[in-house]
């Protein structure tokens, strides 16, 4: 268990809710969930979840936290927002289930190779070294994740993709040397690593 | 007429031989023939997007939006940030909002922007370009520059995710907003009303991790603008136009279909109406050709 994992846990002892309400972004909403249903019935990749969120939420209040927040469902949001514009109390579903993903992530409790988590990952490597995404380098990163030789096979999946986008000039195979970046990365970063010291000083 | 300032952020995505770089031409000819001048914000830096959230933690990604906007306060002083893309609209929105609400967070924002010799008062408001187009232009302002109307064109109007939730256009339904079959009417094209996919989503950055389930979604989309006698399908979105077009192909290997279903952006429509060339339509950064909408260019 990450060092993080069990401060959390001795910290909080049994009190999930607590935890969730203070540690994840947007977490006080929870306990306004009440049980309609209607984010399940929405989700986009609704039959493809374990838990929905009206589950997650139920899960949360009955202090389930290792199945919370080792769930892979909390990864299956595609941002789409149908949940918030629907939920009849208003709870900003989205961003509950992206502070979720993102508090299992930083305690690295979330399943490891969970796709979206490795993605996330990827992404966002990928715009602080530059302060703007490569998307070449964002893809390949995300196709070589699993190590060379599954990266290959993969890059030759999708090498039509990859070709037709390549023609229409919308993937610049240059962009491996460089590519679009900000002026000012410096200050960029310098930024960065100060939000960190922030919330790392209000223990969040 | 004076023309409109606004302070434009791109996006990563819009950059030169990125995913969406053909959508700028047309942004340009369209917003020149409608008197609104964009104005690129100096260094402006990636939202994060949607699926930044993994790894940035919360302050990270509103610091990140909020450097975008003190660029705009204090190098474009009165210009309301304008994007075209829904992610960076969102993002930046969102961020504008929160830092509004939690006064906490506004100055932990400003004490880690002061390191990159920038402040946010808060003063700057984060709209979308189709905003733009309906507030501030409006329907029969954007009728004027027609030239070549879209005559026997039937397009389906995908809306899609981000462009209608969670904020989208003022006066408009989440499940059946009806502004861009409005848009496809200005332009003398016939909308597929009825389109029943208009806001399901595309899978969005999931399209990568979740191949299967997104181009399950991908797939609806399409099928049903077939369904509905559409020559082509028209988005404000530039994932959603990356998704549903380049996707078509995988689908076709993986299901036996014969998907290939054009995807245009609402600006690439216009700027052929508006009588501009193919090109500055953006129309040969299409991997799935429109044929009619080159034939209306062309002639």
């Amino acid at each position: 268990m990450s060092d993080l994992n069990q401060k959390a846990v001795a910290l909080y002892g049994g009190n999930f809710l607590k935890e969730v309400e203070e540690r994840v972004e947007d977490g006080e909403w929870v306990s306004m969930c009440m049980q309609c249903g209607v984010c399940a019935g929405s989700c986009p990749l609704g039959p493809h979840w374990e838990h929905s969120p009206q589950k997650i939420f139920r899960m949360i209040m009955a202090g389930k936290r290792e199945e919370v927040l080792t769930s892979d469902s909390v990864w299956m949001c595609t941002s789409c927002y149908t949940c918030i514009v629907r939920c009849p109390r208003k709870l900003p579903i989205t961003h509950i289930m992206h502070g979720l993903a993102h508090y299992a992530h930083r305690l690295d409790v979330a399943p490891k190779g969970q796709p979206t988590r490795e993605l996330a990952k990827i992404f966002w490597n990928s715009l602080i070294r530059t302060g703007r995404v490569n998307e070449l380098k964002f893809s390949l990163g995300v196709y070589f994740k699993d190590g060379f030789s599954q990266g290959i096979k993969n890059l030759l999946g999708m090498q039509g993709v990859a070709l037709g986008l390549m023609k229409a000039k919308r993937l610049n195979p240059m962009e491996i040397l460089g590519g679009h970046k900000c002026k000012d990365i410096g200050g960029i970063q310098k930024m960065l690593a100060k939000a960190q010291e922030i919330e790392a000083r209000r223990q969040i | 007429m004076a023309k409109k300032n606004y302070a434009f952020y791109p996006g990563c995505s819009s950059q030169k031989g990125a995913s969406a770089s053909n959508f700028v031409p047309s942004i340009e000819v369209m917003c020149d023939k409608l008197d609104i001048q964009l104005n690129e914000i100096p260094d402006w830096n990636c939202c994060s997007a949607s699926i930044g959230y993994g790894e940035g933690s919360q302050l990270s990604r509103l610091v990140l939006n909020a450097r975008n906007l003190a660029l705009v306060e204090q190098n474009m002083p009165g210009q309301d940030l304008v994007s075209g893309c829904p992610a960076c609209w969102l993002a930046t929105r969102e961020t504008a909002e929160k830092l509004h609400e939690v006064e906490s967070l506004m100055a932990d924002t400003n004490e880690a922007l002061k390191e990159a010799g920038l402040s946010f008062k808060g003063t700057v408001k984060a709209r979308h370009l189709v905003e733009v187009l309906i507030e501030d232009v409006g329907f029969e302002a954007m009728k004027e520059p027609v030239v070549k109307p879209l005559e026997g064109l039937k397009i389906a109007g995908y809306v899609g995710c981000q462009t209608n939730r969670p904020f989208g256009i003022a006066g408009e339904s989440f499940e059946n907003p009806q502004y861009l079959d409005k848009m496809v009417e200005t332009v003398g094209a016939e909308p597929a009303t009825g389109y029943e996919q208009k806001v399901t989503c595309c899978g969005g950055a999931l399209a990568f991790s979740e191949p299967e389930k997104s181009q399950k979604q991908i797939k609806d989309i399409v099928e049903s603008a077939y369904d509905h006698g559409a020559d082509m399908i028209v988005t404000p979105c530039q994932l959603c136009q990356a998704n549903v077009e380049i996707y078509q192909s995988e689908i076709n290997k993986k299901k036996g279909t014969k998907l290939s279903m054009p995807v245009v952006y609402y600006s690439q429509l216009m700027t052929v109406a508006y009588g501009g060339t193919a090109k500055q339509a953006g129309l040969d950064g299409n991997v799935l050709r429109p044929q009619k909408l080159l034939d209306i260019a062309s002639k």
